[in-house]
């Protein structure tokens, strides 16, 4: 041990913390939310405590900030509840079973369900190609990598991270369909009797197109915060690993893993949220039609997000209402997976002393 | 605290180069503008207008705005391809002194727009003809005859491969590959969609049952984004076929169909040949509304049926702006507007149509 003194060795063995750069050292001084009571010691050289302090002043203002973003949240959502309900109480269909998107005719008929299906199902496409990768690329570059290797291929991998989405989908509209048709009638082909690489074709503008463009969307997020979790694995637990006869793969798998599972998962659902809000690459590289398939290489797919942006120019009244409706199912479907994730984090947290 | 104000002074030296220099190439522009059009007397407009709606007309409206604006130096429009149900809108809400429309307007949207018309109404003036061309990129194929009925199943998705008995039979002697059709339709709401849906509900009713609407009705198929969207995904995907204006096909060098017409004949598309169809549409508006109401059967020879009409919607009485937009619409529906259109993909008025819309227009006020 000892290859990568860059890793940060935690003091406290055993890890009080995975953020062990913001934890605070214990025992010592005074927990700062007992800023009343006069600390103990210290006598005159300790400032007085005045009624409008910076500590105070200071004190209000990050309860504020705090307080924004539950303000900011409560508004977004009443916004998007009060254009949206009469739009759907105008429609007349079924909004949540009704696969079509008509909220423009004189008897608006729309629903969300072949748009959610599609978001959902994009995504999911996008994390299963894109999760392994990045776990593979983030412990390869937090431990086994050169150093001299593993700084400039982090700083590319941050970079992929600045690419516009527009760009992606001009990509992968342009450039990736034809490999991905190709590779589609080659699934087909030999894999047709699994329903999900059935049918007859065209092939192209499908999910799994769609998919793979957010899965290499969502790599960089990924990759990039699992590193950080990785390389603070501490030292101690890998070192102890090795000791007690662990070959490398098994120290990952003993010491590294099961440390940065909880930011692993946070990292997941970071990159699932980009997954699930992303616009214009899906707009371009879909096949925007209303359907509920589970076949993934035929020319379909459509995602709420997308559909926002191809329909919202030439939308009425209604029509704008019921787009915000379906921003409000997105935002209901993120807000279920960021719950969802917290709850798997803060489970963990239980019976092992560690937070992401 | 100087350095911030010596910084102000940059940023508005920097500002006033810039307008200083946008006007200068105005007026080195202006000269060649008025020489090309010296011929027709016309009258200037003064004050700026603000239009928006159809993007199919976008491209008509540019060069009609540039040359306008070079003989009027004083006048000022600026016009918005944000769609026909936008520009629609916008009229109705005032912030658009005329809008640009692919369909004439609705009895609902009439009675709306009316209320913006003090003493007057909201009228349709067709004004520019966009033919509507059937593409297709299928390799080795470089003639193609399609009819309504061929081209319904075709976008209903009931015929699925190329070499489908009802093509060939069309097409004798060509060489068809057994390839799956991709069918490709405008993503969202669009004027294109709904002329195009129009002709195959009129003239294949048995094969096309989704009746007209701008938003794409059929099931299957792939959508793309904009009629330039349409364009690129032919140009790239074999065995698409899609329908776009005229121009956007020409731009992107596309293949046509030739479409059967009422007289039975496999025609190809031209100006001349979609003037034809217009110059048999009938107007079906009341007063001086000169909503278009178009014959897709016609027998007339040489006639391409496909044709969208895309109007300008504008009050007869009562708008505030009524000479500017008068003396601008008088422009464009002149013989020397039409045809400045012929080499940007659009067909010009016949004479039996453009004589009603000049009628119409000299009677705004």
């Amino acid at each position: 041990m000892g290859d990568n003194p860059s890793r940060s060795t935690d003091a406290n063995a055993g890890g009080a913390g995975v953020t062990g750069r913001h934890a605070s050292p214990v025992g010592i001084g005074v927990s700062p939310s007992s800023y009343e009571e006069p600390p103990f010691g210290g006598g005159g050289a300790l400032p007085k405590k005045s009624r409008f302090s910076m500590e105070s002043g200071f004190r209000g203002l990050s309860v504020a900030s705090g307080a924004m973003v539950l303000v900011i949240i409560v508004a977004i959502a009443a916004f998007l509840i009060s254009k949206a309900v009469p739009a759907i109480s105008a429609d007349k269909v079924n909004f949540l079973s009704f696969k079509e998107w008509f909220p423009n005719e004189t008897e608006p008929r729309f629903g969300i369900a072949a748009l959610a299906f599609g978001t959902v199902l994009s995504s999911v496409i996008a994390l299963i190609v894109a999760v392994p990768i990045s776990l593979g690329i983030a412990l390869f570059l937090s431990h086994y990598a050169p150093k001299r290797l593993a700084t400039p291929l982090g700083f590319v991998m941050d970079l992929l991270a600045a690419v516009p989405s527009v760009v992606f989908g001009l990509w992968g509209r342009d450039v990736f369909q034809a490999p991905v048709a190709d590779f589609s009638v080659w699934l087909n082909h030999y894999f047709g009797w699994i329903p999900i690489f059935g049918g007859e074709g065209p092939f192209g503008q499908s999910i799994m197109l769609g998919g793979l463009v957010l899965a290499i969307m969502v790599l960089p997020i990924v990759t990039s915060l699992s590193r950080e979790v990785f390389q603070q694995t501490p030292g101690m637990n890998e070192e102890a690993a090795l000791a007690l006869g662990a070959t490398k793969w098994e120290m990952v798998r003993t010491a590294v893993l099961p440390y940065g599972k909880p930011g692993v998962i946070a990292a997941v659902m970071l990159g699932l949220g980009r997954a699930l809000g992303e616009t214009i690459a899906l707009a371009l590289t879909l096949g925007l039609v209303y359907n509920i398939s589970f076949n993934l290489i035929q020319v379909g797919g459509n995602s709420i997000a997308a559909n926002i942006a191809t329909t919202f120019a030439e939308a009425n009244d209604t029509g704008r209402g019921a787009l915000i409706a379906s921003g409000l199912v997105l935002f209901a479907i993120t807000l279920v997976v960021n719950m969802a994730a917290r709850a798997i984090i803060y489970r963990r947290r239980e019976f092992r002393d560690s937070a992401a | 605290m100087k350095l911030q104000r010596s910084g102000y002074m940059a940023g508005i030296a920097l500002t006033a180069m810039l307008a200083l220099a946008a006007c200068g190439s105005d007026n080195t522009t202006e000269p060649s503008g008025s020489s090309n059009s010296a011929g027709s007397a016309t009258d200037c407009g003064t004050g700026s207008l603000t239009a928006q709606g159809s993007t199919a007309q976008k491209n008509a409206m540019d060069e009609w705005i540039k040359a306008y604006q070079g003989k009027c130096s004083g006048a000022q429009i600026n016009y918005q391809g944000t769609g026909s149900g936008a520009g629609i809108e916008a009229f109705v809400a005032g912030t658009a002194d005329f809008a640009g429309s692919d369909s004439a307007l609705k009895p609902e949207e009439k009675a709306k727009a009316d209320a913006k018309c003090a003493g007057g109404e909201a009228v349709d003036l067709p004004m520019v003809i966009g033919p509507i061309a059937v593409v297709y990129n299928v390799d080795g194929v470089k003639d193609l005859n399609l009819d309504a009925s061929t081209l319904a199943k075709i976008f209903a998705g009931k015929i699925s491969k190329w070499d489908d008995p009802a093509i060939a039979a069309l097409n004798s002697g060509a060489k068809l590959p057994s390839v799956a059709i991709q069918a490709v339709h405008r993503s969202g709401e669009s004027g294109t969609t709904d002329n195009f849906t129009k002709y195959l509900s009129k003239s294949a009713e048995a094969d096309w049952t989704y009746s007209n609407a701008k938003a794409w009705k059929a099931p299957g198929g792939v959508a793309a984004t904009g009629s330039d969207g349409v364009a690129a995904k032919v140009k790239s995907t074999a065995g698409t076929i899609a329908y776009v204006e005229l121009s956007f096909a020409e731009n992107s060098d596309l293949t046509k169909a030739k479409i059967k017409n009422g007289a039975g004949e496999f025609t190809e598309l031209t100006g001349e040949s979609a003037g034809k169809t217009i110059a048999g549409a009938k107007v079906s508006g009341k007063g001086s509304d000169l909503a278009l109401s178009i014959d897709y059967g016609t027998t007339e020879a040489g006639a391409y049926p496909i044709v969208l009409v895309t109007y300008e919607i504008a009050c007869s009485k009562g708008s505030a702006k009524a000479k500017d937009i008068q003396a601008f619409l008088k422009y464009t529906s002149s013989t020397a507007g039409q045809d400045a259109l012929k080499d940007l993909g659009y067909a010009p008025l016949p004479e039996s149509v453009r004589s009603k819309v000049e009628t119409t227009v000299a009677a705004i006020s």
